[in-house]
């Protein structure tokens, strides 16, 4: 059976965390979802916050390490992220983008994505569209056009009154699955210095291969 | 095998007295420290290359070429020569003319360098880093090796009988490291030509260098110059010891707590940890040295970092009488310990020249006498063959390259 690869992300400054929560939930369903097609699914979540220190040294020292180095290791072998940060002063937590900003240009390329995001009010559900899926479409992955944001007012009844959060986090998980049940991504091997193939073209003509 | 000492010719406060050197200060200071090299035993002092304060070293075969008048065994190197920048005829010419004064004591490694704005200041495109070097230094390599070089590249103005002169001291170009951190199209570069691969190897977790080197190993065997295990390989390091571990850590603290160069960023013992610098006793350096085999096999060329971060002369000189005494006779030692005897040492200047004329006489380069029209157009030298340079672009089919002698 195939096995999809799925890392979660969760940048919640707090625990417990309502951020880590979104995540949670997104994840179940995106695995529910994909079982039932029957696909085995491989879930791993991580939570920025315990990468804090490790992310500020990269951005310094220009490597990760060990413990960051899993991590952006995951993400780039993913069949798919599910991204949630919480929303601070109008967009994605700075823990967020300096993680972003660590992971190699390339290494979400064609990497399908859901994105969550939660927030004091539902006001800044917006963030999640014109802040975050820039950030992914601009790095050449695929943002589900569902992004789900959770207020906190949502974690009790009624939400926005439209729509509730399980609706959503089911339908934003709906898409999603849909793409990495077609991607091969994990199955790719995206390592440059991988021994069993031909170099000479990284020069150029010089070595005729 | 070879140990040295490597500069980057920062200009750094000295954060426990608060004294910063003035340029002619940590000029001179370096000119010590390199002959001290010599005197402790170490066999390489290889000086780096920066366009901007806070570091001094703009010119190194200026630098290098005083520092051979007043060594007579130090083989001198850089650390790293930016052919992204440079033009590569100058380059030609300059260590053809280092050799020269030197004695053949000189190699390079070659680097792209890591400050942006030195590319538009040199009036280069950052953004075309990788293609420059590449074609750059294949011109270089051309011109140390046929006397009449036709060329036309993308990055420079075009060569129509263009001579370098002086011709390499004994027909035998300097040895070229390449340098890099992790970029596979630089291991593949060294690798083509059959020349040494130097991994950075300081602030950056033994991982990289460990696949960066397996990588040129492979190729290197690849591309017909030997076997893998006979790939030459240098590696970088950093130290700062004193007799005993305790001290080292006291201090060294303030110098790594405040240095730009460790990012202020991981605490000394992360650092440490993951990365190939060691603070402690001479027998802590032999340790962590010795693993360094573990991970890229046997290899030619050890150089450590150790007059950076502000450190003053007197305690620099000390790093290396200490190296000179307890460690690099130990290493010494113990590096030759299972080392297969077909993994060569480093390529040197007399190597060099054995493995090309054996027992005849090197060449001797002859101009012809002066026909007065002042140009190098067919045979310039009395030993030159009719020509036969290939020309066409750097980037040629390899069909036209493989008339080249590598």
């Amino acid at each position: 059976m195939t096995t999809k690869r799925i890392v979660v992300i969760s940048s919640g400054l707090s625990t417990p965390s309502s951020t880590r929560q979104l995540a949670d939930r997104l994840a179940a369903d995106a695995d529910g979802i994909l079982r039932e097609r029957g696909f085995d699914v491989e879930v791993r979540t991580y939570e920025l916050r315990d990468l804090a220190h490790d992310i500020t040294n990269h951005l310094l020292m220009g490597f990760a390490p060990p413990k960051l180095e899993e991590v952006l290791d995951a993400v780039s072998k993913a069949d798919g992220l599910i991204a949630v940060t919480p929303i601070f002063t109008t967009s994605y937590a700075g823990l967020f983008k300096s993680f972003i900003d660590v992971v190699d240009t390339q290494a979400l390329t064609d990497l399908p994505v859901l994105i969550g995001a939660t927030g004091g009010t539902p006001r800044h559900s917006l963030a999640i569209d014109y802040a975050i899926r820039p950030l992914f479409t601009y790095l050449h992955a695929i943002p589900v056009t569902t992004g789900v944001y959770a207020a906190t007012s949502d974690w009790g009844d009624g939400g926005d009154g439209v729509r509730s959060l399980p609706d959503r986090i089911f339908r934003g998980a709906k898409e999603f699955a849909d793409l990495v049940e077609r991607t091969d991504r994990s199955e790719l091997v995206n390592d440059p210095f991988a021994l069993d193939r031909p170099a000479g073209h990284l020069i150029g003509g010089l070595t005729g291969e | 095998m070879q140990f040295g000492i490597f500069t980057v010719s920062d200009i750094t406060q000295d954060p426990t007295t608060g004294h910063t050197p003035s340029e002619a200060e940590r000029i001179q200071a370096t000119l010590t420290i390199a002959k001290h090299a010599e005197e402790v035993g170490l066999e390489v002092f290889a000086l780096g290359e920066h366009h901007n304060p806070p570091f001094w070293s703009s010119s190194p075969t200026t630098t290098l070429a005083y520092i051979a008048g007043q060594t007579s065994t130090l083989q001198l190197s850089t650390a790293t020569t930016l052919i992204t920048t440079n033009d590569p005829v100058k380059l030609a010419e300059e260590y053809a003319m280092l050799q020269h004064v030197s004695g053949g004591r000189v190699d390079l490694m070659l680097g792209r360098g890591n400050t942006g704005p030195v590319y538009p200041w040199f009036g280069k495109d950052i953004r075309q880093g990788l293609p420059i070097s590449i074609e750059s230094y294949e011109l270089l390599h051309r011109l140390w090796r046929e006397d009449v070089v036709d060329w036309e590249g993308e990055f420079r103005t075009p060569l129509q009988g263009f001579t370098a002169t002086p011709r390499p001291l004994d027909g035998v170009p300097p040895f070229v490291w390449h340098g890099s951190i992790r970029t596979p199209e630089i291991a593949e570069q060294a690798a083509f030509y059959g020349d040494g691969f130097f991994a950075n190897h300081i602030f950056w977790p033994a991982s990289h260098t460990q696949r960066m080197i397996a990588l040129y190993r492979q190729r290197y065997e690849h591309h017909g110059h030997g076997t893998a295990a006979q790939a030459i390989v240098g590696l970088g390091g950093q130290v700062f010891m004193r007799k005993n571990s305790q001290d080292a850590v006291r201090d060294f603290r303030p110098y790594f707590d405040n240095a730009p160069v460790y990012g202020l960023g991981p605490s000394l013992e992360e650092f440490t940890q993951q990365t190939p610098l060691t603070v402690g006793s001479p027998q802590e350096v032999i340790d962590k040295t010795l693993g360094f085999r573990d991970y890229v096999g046997d290899y030619q060329r050890q150089l450590w970092l150790t007059d950076h971060a502000g450190l003053p002369l007197k305690t620099v000189l000390e790093q290396l009488d200490l190296l000179g005494e307890e460690v690099v006779p130990v290493l010494r030692r113990e590096f030759a310990k299972n080392r297969p005897a077909d993994v060569p040492d480093a390529p040197t200047h007399a190597s060099l020249v054995t493995a090309k004329y054996g027992d005849r006489p090197p060449r001797q380069a002859t101009p012809n006498a002066n026909r007065g029209d002042n140009l190098t157009v067919g045979s310039p030298y009395l030993d030159t063959e009719a020509a036969t340079t290939t020309s066409g672009a750097a980037f040629g089919p390899a069909a036209t390259r493989k008339a080249v002698v590598r």
